[in-house]
């Protein structure tokens, strides 16, 4: 037996939380072509990506994160990950892609640490701010939650952003969940989610 | 290279003494059940008994108000869902009181426990805490009322070490007519106590937080107070906990007392030094940091400190790849996205609870230990403060 399996993560989380790849350490000289920050301290991580790029293809990721080990294991493989990078290709990467690199991620961590790529998409669409081309920011297409009465993701991301923090308020907001009711746990998850990424 | 292994977990917690382990080596073939008539049986009984006299009297309670159970969970489990068992078997707490108050800081076998009680219509309050982590005294007498069937108070926080004044307590609850219950499982074996004097109808503990073994623990019940059993199935326990007493458990839980009793005084001022070179040396090393809990009235081997701008569970994971053992109130370690509710109800704040590290010792930890952890914490976090987003102290 090797030993390293006693330890909470795969071997690959481990060497990227014992040895992080790209931190940004000299934010203030490092002029980068965008940057993304997502997550909420209240809730235990936050992440900062930043990038260069060249001719479209990014040729510089680093990163800052308050998290846990995943978040920064995460975080350090998506730098890696992306370096040489077309931006388009860059702007769909899922979190799934990271754990697939990663090995595995316990599963209630997934949702709360892997936000590497939700700052990698935030500092792409600031890239393409800063160069003027905002027609490349594409709106995530909406996912139907609550068949019944027709309720998206996007529309509970919406509600928590207008202030619901409870399953009540979002279903009073939106009607989700009113008649059948099999939409529950998934929205839930959606809420926390999303209360986790955009809360207060 | 091996790296310098440091336990300071003792609040999760404690390692078997080593006469634990051998009185319980020793008692291992002791198979007969305690409650048979034979003279095997009654040779295992009569010794259990004794461990019963023993404890009662570490406690000042009489031997036939001591019940033994499977730890602190299930005695805490008992006293409180009693008021349900009460309503259920149609007999009643005095004065038909159906109420419970405990406080916003409990143990999570406490915590959940109301929860689900109130969820089966038992009104439950939450008393406040301050910052330090002392009950509001003044919030209690607001909730305390004529309904209220059971007070429960932990003695010392498991999290921050904060003790609570028990006797006061439970006199605002007597006082009311409620009956009162601690949940002492952290505070036994570092705290010289007598149930007269904490005036309290129940107590809990648990053997394997003062260097017994695990899954044995005692449940203090005044004589004449209401009890129902959480368990039943037999007249073990005078038919207040049903099961074959676990011999071994009890002898080693006996021992674990004995041994407390004759090594708590001196250990205690051993870990007062421990603690305050550990704290002492952690605000010399480290920059921008809160110790939480109460300054004088805490545990002396539990300290708690926030490191502004470092999440709890890297900072964990860092210092066990140090060879150090910690716990954190970091959501990410419980697997929710809430951090600790003790912090957020002394009032600290989500992000120095989820940047709060839980430092226990005990009776193994050394001045070397205590060294070796400021030796490597203060790179630590150091570290992990520098890939920090919201840390913009020592590393711009």
């Amino acid at each position: 037996m090797s030993g390293t399996n006693l330890w909470v993560y795969t071997d690959i989380v481990k060497e990227h939380f014992i040895n992080p790849k790209n931190i940004l350490e000299d934010e203030e000289n490092y002029s980068e072509d965008g940057k993304g920050i997502v997550g909420n301290i209240k809730c235990g991580d936050q992440m900062m990506v930043a990038i260069k790029v060249k001719d479209d293809t990014i040729t510089d990721c680093k990163w800052k994160t308050y998290g846990c080990a995943s978040a920064i294991a995460s975080t350090s493989i998506l730098s890696e990950m992306v370096k040489g990078m077309p931006v388009e290709k860059a702007y769909t990467i899922t979190p799934e892609d990271i754990v697939k690199e990663l090995g595995e991620l316990p599963a209630h961590k997934i949702h709360c640490s892997v936000l590497g790529d939700r700052a990698l998409r935030k500092a792409i669409e600031d890239y393409y701010a800063r160069t003027g081309r905002t027609d490349k920011v594409v709106r995530e297409k909406a996912k139907i939650i609550c068949q019944c009465m027709n309720i998206t993701d996007k529309d509970i991301e919406d509600a928590v952003r207008k202030g619901d923090r409870t399953y009540e308020e979002l279903q009073y907001r939106t009607k989700l969940g009113t008649v059948c009711g099999q939409c529950r746990e998934k929205a839930e998850r959606l809420l926390h989610e999303y209360i986790h990424l955009f809360g207060e | 290279m091996s790296i310098r292994k440091v336990y300071m977990d003792y609040n999760a917690t404690t390692p078997l003494h080593p006469e634990v382990g051998k009185t319980m080596r020793e008692a291992f073939e002791l198979y007969a059940n305690p409650s048979s008539m034979h003279e095997f049986g009654r040779t295992v009984r009569n010794r259990l008994e004794y461990i019963r006299q023993d404890i009662a009297a570490f406690l000042g309670a009489r031997p036939q108000e001591v019940i033994f159970t499977a730890g602190g969970s299930e005695s805490n489990n008992t006293v409180l869902k009693m008021l349900a068992c009460a309503q259920y078997d149609g007999g009643e707490f005095p004065g038909g009181r159906t109420e419970i108050i405990t406080s916003a800081i409990e143990h999570p076998s406490i915590m959940q426990t109301v929860e689900y009680l109130a969820s089966m219509g038992n009104a439950v309050h939450f008393c406040k805490v301050d910052r330090y982590g002392k009950v509001d005294v003044d919030h209690l007498l607001e909730l305390i009322s004529e309904k209220t069937a059971l007070v429960s108070i932990m003695y010392a926080n498991n999290e921050i070490g904060t003790i609570q004044d028990i006797p006061a307590l439970s006199k605002i609850a007597h006082g009311h007519g409620a009956l009162f219950h601690t949940d002492a499982v952290q505070a036994v074996g570092k705290i010289p106590m007598d149930v007269q004097k904490l005036d309290v109808d129940y107590l809990s503990f648990s053997a394997h937080k003062l260097y017994g073994p695990k899954g044995v623990g005692v449940l203090f019940a005044r004589k004449g107070r209401p009890f129902y059993p959480l368990i039943h199935g037999g007249h073990q326990e005078s038919g207040r906990r049903a099961g074959t007493m676990n011999s071994l458990g009890i002898i080693g839980m006996g021992r674990a007392v004995e041994l407390a009793k004759q090594e708590m005084p001196l250990l205690e001022e051993r870990l007062i030094g421990l603690k305050n070179r550990l704290k002492a040396g952690i605000m010399e090393l480290i920059p921008d940091i809160t110790i939480n809990g109460h300054p004088t009235e805490s545990l002396s081997n539990t300290l708690n400190v926030s490191f502004h701008g470092a999440e709890g569970e890297a900072v964990l994971l860092y210092m066990d790849l140090q060879g150090v053992a910690l716990s954190t109130g970091s959501a990410c370690s419980s697997g929710s996205l809430e951090p600790s509710h003790v912090l957020l109800a002394t009032g600290v704040g989500p992000e120095l609870a989820h940047g709060s590290i839980r430092f226990s010792m005990g009776r193994d930890t050394s001045e070397e230990d205590v060294d070796y952890v400021l030796e490597v914490l203060p790179v630590v976090i150091k570290n992990v403060r520098k890939m920090s987003t919201v840390y913009a102290g020592e590393c711009r």
